[in-house]
């Protein structure tokens, strides 16, 4: 499939805001006004900046995008307009859980059921965004029970990275904030291996033979002659020129990128000194993992229409 | 809505059942299908440097070539197949569409998109196992087979002319057009003889549209003609020497 920049930047951006943004809700219900308004805000603004970051950069994928408020439509059907929508609905108790946070409304006694509130939204929204992907059918790579997981689990780690580095620059660097970000991390890290052990081992069963109907006696099918004299839609859009050459390399340097940023973030324990520093790294390369991871989801996944224009399996 | 229409009592299912022993590939199903679409629904149907080195454009029906060999077989038989939206059953790229654009006929099962209300989001595209659908580039709207539902039903033409373009335009009668929910329609009655068979059955989606197998070949069909002909002690055929000998006297 085509690796759509703007889909990438928006499930990774906005993956990330909704991490840090459930992790405040859980974490900050004992903060207040008085112990870390400019932490607060600056997570809060950061948090909320990557989602609207996302979801604004999805409606460049867009042929229409001033037509996209139709998408909140068809949430009985559709996970793209169940996304949508939890996508807009998260934006209510984060506000007021910021709200509540920054002193806007004095009724402290709220923030523990609005972060709550908060956190259950982020992870249904990303939810959503997966089960998009997990429940096509027609991509073997996509429909997959470790799909959803995985996503879930990118955008509780670098949220989590993002809580750490956030957290050191104002000073309230805690140990608790890197045991957070090597779980998340390391979970991340073996979800995705487990995924990419399943999808290279799985048998390819779809076959142009049974594509076509042409082979009920054992014949062999072949490709003879293409449907096009120019790249038509199905093509660029499914992905038949996109070079799969570098998967290989590419899948280690995200396993070395998640490694690290474990490594880095373990690292701020035993050198709370450099906990800004570390944790910043940590950010960038837990980030960039997901980028890569991203990139790769789209390049490796094969759509079955690519066996009516030649590919022997799928 | 995005939400399947409940299927009626003796739900009509329009569609096409195309014969893969009659298609020649010749092409002109497409060229028809695309000169009738650019002009009717959801029209135009646009080309991207149609004057230019390259050029490239959205096509709602597209002709493939296969080439199928059995074991043991030393010829092969090139198969015509054509592949255009197929008016599933159970069309997931109906369900997964967020805006309510993708939508299939309650009444005769018919798939459609409304170029007003899609937002060019593609995910439809990517719900479909067999390419049916094209995104415009132009228009930022989805485009796929409407069936010519501006000529089914169209009561300014003759009766015999209320048939999709593509069908109208085979000249080897290839392409049948019909109510695939009616076991006694014109269409059915051919599926059952020439056992029609679904695209890819094992995804679910349920094709409306049927294909016609090749039919099997006779055995004094088969082309034996390196058999046959004369061969000399030296293992090249009689006919090529006159061949060669007619060549250099006309080369002269």
């Amino acid at each position: 499939m085509h690796p759509a920049y703007s889909v990438i930047l928006f499930t990774t951006a906005s993956g990330a805001g909704y991490g840090l943004l459930a992790l405040l809700g859980l974490v900050g219900f004992n903060h207040g006004p008085a112990s870390s308004l400019w932490f607060g805000a600056t997570a809060l603004v950061i948090a909320l900046g990557l989602i609207t970051l996302g979801l604004l950069s999805s409606t460049f994928h867009l042929g229409r995008p001033e037509r996209a408020w139709r998408a909140f439509s068809q949430w009985r059907s559709s996970w793209l307009s169940r996304e949508g929508i939890a996508s807009v609905v998260t934006f209510a108790p984060a506000l007021v859980f910021a709200a509540l946070w920054l002193g806007f409304i004095a009724s402290p006694e709220w923030i523990g059921l609005a972060g709550l509130a908060t956190a259950a939204l982020c992870a249904v929204t990303v939810f959503c965004t997966a089960k998009i992907y997990s429940t096509l059918a027609t991509i073997r790579q996509w429909y997959q029970p470790l799909t959803v997981p995985v996503y879930l689990a990118f955008a509780l780690a670098t949220g989590a990275a993002l809580l750490m580095a956030i957290a050191s620059i104002f000073g309230l660097y805690q140990v608790f904030q890197a045991g957070l970000a090597i779980i998340a991390l390391a979970l991340t890290l073996v979800l995705k291996v487990f995924y990419w052990r399943r999808i290279d081992t799985e048998q390819k069963t779809r076959t142009i033979e049974a594509a076509t109907g042409l082979a009920r006696a054992g014949e062999k099918v072949r490709q003879w002659e293409v449907p096009h004299t120019a790249e038509n839609f199905i093509m660029k859009e499914m992905g038949f020129g996109v070079a799969r050459k570098h998967a290989a390399k590419l899948r280690r340097i995200m396993i070395a990128f998640l490694l690290l940023a474990i490594l880095v973030t373990a690292a701020t324990i035993l050198v709370p000194l450099l906990a800004i520093f570390l944790s910043i790294i940590a950010v960038l390369l837990s980030g960039a993992a997901a980028v890569v991871e991203r990139w790769l989801f789209f390049a490796e996944a094969q759509h079955v229409v690519s066996l009516y224009y030649g590919a022997e399996r799928a | 809505m995005t939400s399947l229409p409940t299927p009626r009592p003796n739900q009509k299912k329009l569609g096409l059942v195309i014969d893969l022993d009659t298609c020649v590939g010749c092409q002109a199903c497409a060229t028809s299908c695309k000169e009738w679409n650019t002009q009717g629904y959801s029209a135009p149907l646009n080309d991207s440097n149609p004057y230019g080195a390259s050029p490239e454009g959205a096509w709602l029906n597209r002709i493939h070539g296969y080439e199928v060999k059995a074991p043991g077989e030393d010829q092969s038989r090139i198969v015509h197949f054509p592949r255009s939206c197929l008016h599933c059953e159970e069309p997931a790229c109906v369900t997964v569409c967020p805006t309510g654009a993708s939508y299939k006929r309650a009444e005769d099962g018919i798939v459609l998109v409304n170029p007003e209300t899609c937002i060019g989001c593609k995910l439809c595209s990517w719900a479909c196992p067999y390419g049916a659908r094209e995104y415009d580039y132009d228009h930022g709207v989805m485009k796929k087979c409407t069936l010519c539902i501006d000529r089914i039903y169209n009561e300014n033409f003759v009766e015999e002319d209320r048939i999709p373009a593509c069908v109208k335009a085979c000249p080897t009668g290839a392409r049948h057009f019909g109510d695939l929910g009616d076991s006694e329609s014109k269409v059915s009655r051919l599926v059952a003889e020439r056992g029609g068979y679904d695209l890819l059955p094992e995804m679910g989606y349920k094709p409306v549209n049927k294909y016609l197998p090749p039919r099997q070949r006779r055995a004094d069909e088969k082309m034996q003609l390196v058999q046959s002909e004369p061969v000399k002690r030296d293992g090249k055929a009689v006919m090529d020497d006159f061949f060669r000998w007619a060549d250099r006297l006309l080369s002269r």
